[in-house]
């Protein structure tokens, strides 16, 4: 299965809610290695949630 | 009650205002939510004793009253289909499926973390999402509830709410990106 970006985009946000399928995995995986543009993408998507959980626990 | 702890409770009461009212997005609901907690939190002193951290105990509490709040709400206002239709998010990307505008990666994502301006842009990108998507993420990456919860919480369906997820996702790193990452 070769994805789009625009899939692979739908798929690593999905990833982060529930189970990926092994196919779909696998088939990120694949893009992800080749695609710059969604690997900055799938790696803001966890800066994300590190920002959110980190929004209140800063000691004041 | 001792006036000790009163004392001490209160004194969280803006930090507790400004959790809920990033949650909920109203002034009023955030008040009346914190105002519960807060009764619920004086009322249950005893069983505060021995724990080392008031803050993270008034914010278990509040969190329980957020999702309360939001339940009640979401009976009153079902959701429409408008937020599942996703031509918004696919027009990020151009008819053979590549981004329009490609991701590069941010500088030290890491340090802004600690830097008090970028929270704050954060929380003015997450002020401009629509209501219903900023929610659902909230719940989903800052109170850490699971999709399955949420779902059920606001009653949702799963694709509905990897939707609200996928759009807060891609438009936050939008938005970050602007305000922030480029400026």
């Amino acid at each position: 299965m070769n994805l789009s970006c625009k899939e692979a985009s739908r798929l690593m946000s999905q990833a982060e809610d529930r189970s990926l399928s092994p196919a779909e995995r696998a088939a990120l995986t694949l893009h992800l290695g080749v695609c710059k543009a969604c690997r900055a993408a799938a790696d803001q998507i966890q800066q994300l949630r590190r920002a959110l959980r980190s929004l209140f626990d800063q000691p004041k | 009650m001792s006036t000790e702890f009163r004392a001490k409770v209160e004194a969280l009461r803006p930090y507790l205002l400004r959790y809920a009212a990033l949650e909920l997005r109203n002034p009023e609901s955030a008040e009346d939510c914190v105002q519960e907690a807060l009764l619920a939190a004086l009322s249950a002193e005893a069983s505060f004793e021995g724990r080392s951290n008031l803050r993270t105990w008034l914010t278990g509490i509040l969190k329980h009253k957020i999702v309360d709040a939001i339940r009640r709400a979401s009976r009153e206002r079902p959701v429409d289909d408008v937020e599942e239709d996703t031509a918004d998010l696919d027009a990020r990307f151009d008819e053979t499926g590549h981004w329009r505008e490609r991701p590069r990666p941010w500088q030290d994502p890491d340090a802004a973390l600690h830097q008090k301006q970028f929270l704050a842009a954060l929380e003015s990108c997450l002020a401009g999402l629509p209501a219903r998507t900023a929610q659902v993420f909230m719940l989903r990456e800052h109170l850490g509830l699971e999709t399955a919860e949420i779902c059920k919480e606001l009653g949702l369906t799963a694709t509905n709410c990897w939707v609200l997820l996928y759009r807060a996702r891609l438009l936050l790193r939008e938005c970050l990106e602007k305000s922030w990452f480029r400026r």
